[in-house]
């Protein structure tokens, strides 16, 4: 019997600047996003200009953190050894309430897709997921 | 009033490298090559003839100098598995306006053995390493799973509506001697083979080859002076309305809307004109996307259309007659491939055997790139 190797680490983002005041906002258990100050659309991800209007003029804005879940996979196999102990796990897309999509995990559910796909449209809220001294990763459950 | 351009250009040679499927001990590079010459032969020109290279993957200075080449024209416009589709396109603009007279596409990738591949892992301060690679999403086949959920949320598409379409282009498989899986199967092998990432199993996902392509194209005038029938190249359309999957602006309706409608306008063709379809198939959800995206059939209703094998030999919506992505070979982008197969039921080369769409005249090949991200229509005509 040989022992259990670990697995090695999960890819973590290493923000760029534009973009700190957001993974800063997940550290501190508060998600902000952007918002444009010209059209008042929220954008995501983080950016330079707003996507649905041109304005440079984007401020940071604190969110709810509530949505629904839009979408869903459950992977059963994967490339990279840092995910295969968890496997199957749930990968997901939720739409907040503020109208921005993003990626995430579901937490909180069994990898089932008779139980998960009811779920879709549901709401769902933040989970702040601590990864590493410098990163939060935003996951969601079901209401 | 017709489109100028249309028809101007048309593809005059197809070719595969000398293998496929498991080629261990050629780097991908090698795979263009061999693509390119076999092409050139198929055609009956030399390499000396050619004047503009098009290319995905790798770089155009890249491929030209490892053929020898010096173009006038050059086109890198590298989309995923859509690029060779949207380099027809492109060859055919410039060849209408002169500015080019033989145009060569090619295509290499060493997708299972990773001889001479670059890595595609993101570095973690890009886009998709901030917002995407942390949640351990699968690429691509978790963005195309993702997808297809939705769809089924939204219209009740079902597993079984998605296995007609792995079981239905095997059928087509199994009478190309060069495709990878040739075993028929049915829907309960579909539905019965290792999970992958829900809702997909094994089947329901391409698969992973060796193999390189190319294509060879010029004008219509010049192409009735060489060896095969000429295909001209009636329509084309491309478009991309993201990158991310996150960012999918609506995952139940993609880039094909854009691009099919714009093919075939130029072409000046309905869909009922259409003799055979070559539809990349990296999911068998991208194939169900696509035919609604294209018009075939109406929003949510893509599970019905495939449904009772109408994709397979002898069935009324003739597609992937070669064995598409599923079985017969996908290396990673595979576009070119479809184009590759359009061209050649439309030269009528299976005359006499069942592979061939009887008396095909006009055909449409639709390329996917990324994950759902970018897309190229073309319609193609017998000459």
């Amino acid at each position: 019997m040989s022992e259990p190797r670990s697995a090695p680490p999960k890819p973590l983002p290493q923000p760029e600047p534009l973009a700190k005041p957001y993974w800063d906002s997940l550290n501190d258990g508060a998600m902000q996003l952007q918002r444009c100050a010209s059209c008042e659309k929220f954008v995501f991800y983080p950016r330079a200009m707003c996507p649905h209007c041109g304005s440079r003029d984007l401020q940071w804005q604190r969110v709810s953190g509530r949505g629904k879940l839009h979408t869903f996979c459950i992977p059963h196999r994967h490339p990279s050894p840092a995910f295969q102990p968890d496997l199957p796990y749930v990968v997901a897309q939720v739409e907040l309430d503020e109208g921005v999509r993003m990626m995430t995990n579901l937490v909180g559910v069994d990898p089932d897709p008779a139980k998960l796909m009811p779920l879709i449209d549901k709401p769902v809220e933040v989970v702040y997921e601590k990864a590493s001294d410098q990163i939060t990763l935003p996951k969601f459950r079901p209401v | 009033m017709p489109n100028p351009l249309s028809g101007r250009a048309a593809i005059v040679g197809v070719a595969e490298s000398d293998q496929i499927g498991q080629v261990p001990d050629k780097s991908a590079i090698q795979l263009h090559a061999e693509a390119a010459l076999n092409a050139l032969d198929d055609a009956g020109l030399q390499l000396s003839d050619v004047d503009a290279v098009f290319t995905a993957g790798f770089s155009t200075p890249e491929v030209a100098e490892y053929l020898g080449v010096v173009p006038r024209y050059t086109d890198n416009t590298s989309v995923g598995g859509s690029s060779f589709v949207i380099h027809v396109g492109h060859a055919a603009n410039a060849i209408a306006n002169g500015l080019c007279s033989v145009a060569l596409i090619t295509h290499g990738e060493s997708g299972r053995s990773r001889v001479g591949m670059r890595s595609i892992t993101p570095q973690p301060n890009t886009i998709p390493g901030q917002y995407e690679a942390p949640w351990g999403m699968p690429s691509p086949v978790g963005a195309y799973a993702m997808a297809c959920t939705r769809h089924m949320h939204q219209y009740g598409t079902t597993k079984e509506q998605l296995a007609e379409i792995a079981v239905a282009t095997r059928k087509w498989a199994s009478m190309n001697p060069k495709a990878y899986m040739r075993d028929p199967i049915e829907i309960a092998d579909v539905l019965s083979s290792r999970m992958i990432c829900w809702p997909f199993n094994l089947l329901d996902c391409c698969l992973v080859t060796d193999a390189g392509g190319a294509v060879v194209l010029t004008s219509l005038e010049r192409a009735r002076d060489l060896k095969q029938k000429p295909v001209k190249v009636m329509g084309w359309g491309e478009a991309h309305d993201h990158q991310l999957i996150s960012q999918m602006p609506n995952l139940t309706a993609g880039p094909a809307q854009y691009s099919g409608k714009r093919a075939f306008e130029m072409a000046g063709v309905s869909h009922s004109d259409i003799d055979v379809a070559e539809i990349y198939d990296s999911f068998t959800y991208t194939v169900l996307l696509t035919l609604e995206d294209l018009g075939f059939c109406k929003k949510g209703e893509g599970g019905a259309f495939v449904s009772g094998q109408r994709t397979a030999p002898g069935g009324p919506f003739p597609m992937n007659t070669h064995g598409g992505g599923l079985s017969y070979t996908h290396p990673g982008m595979y576009g070119i491939f479809a184009v590759m197969e359009g061209t050649r039921q439309l030269r009528h080369d299976y005359e006499g055997t069942p592979r061939q769409v009887q008396d095909a005249e006009i055909g449409v090949v639709h390329g996917t790139g990324g994950v759902l991200s970018a897309t190229g229509t073309i319609i193609l005509a017998r000459d």
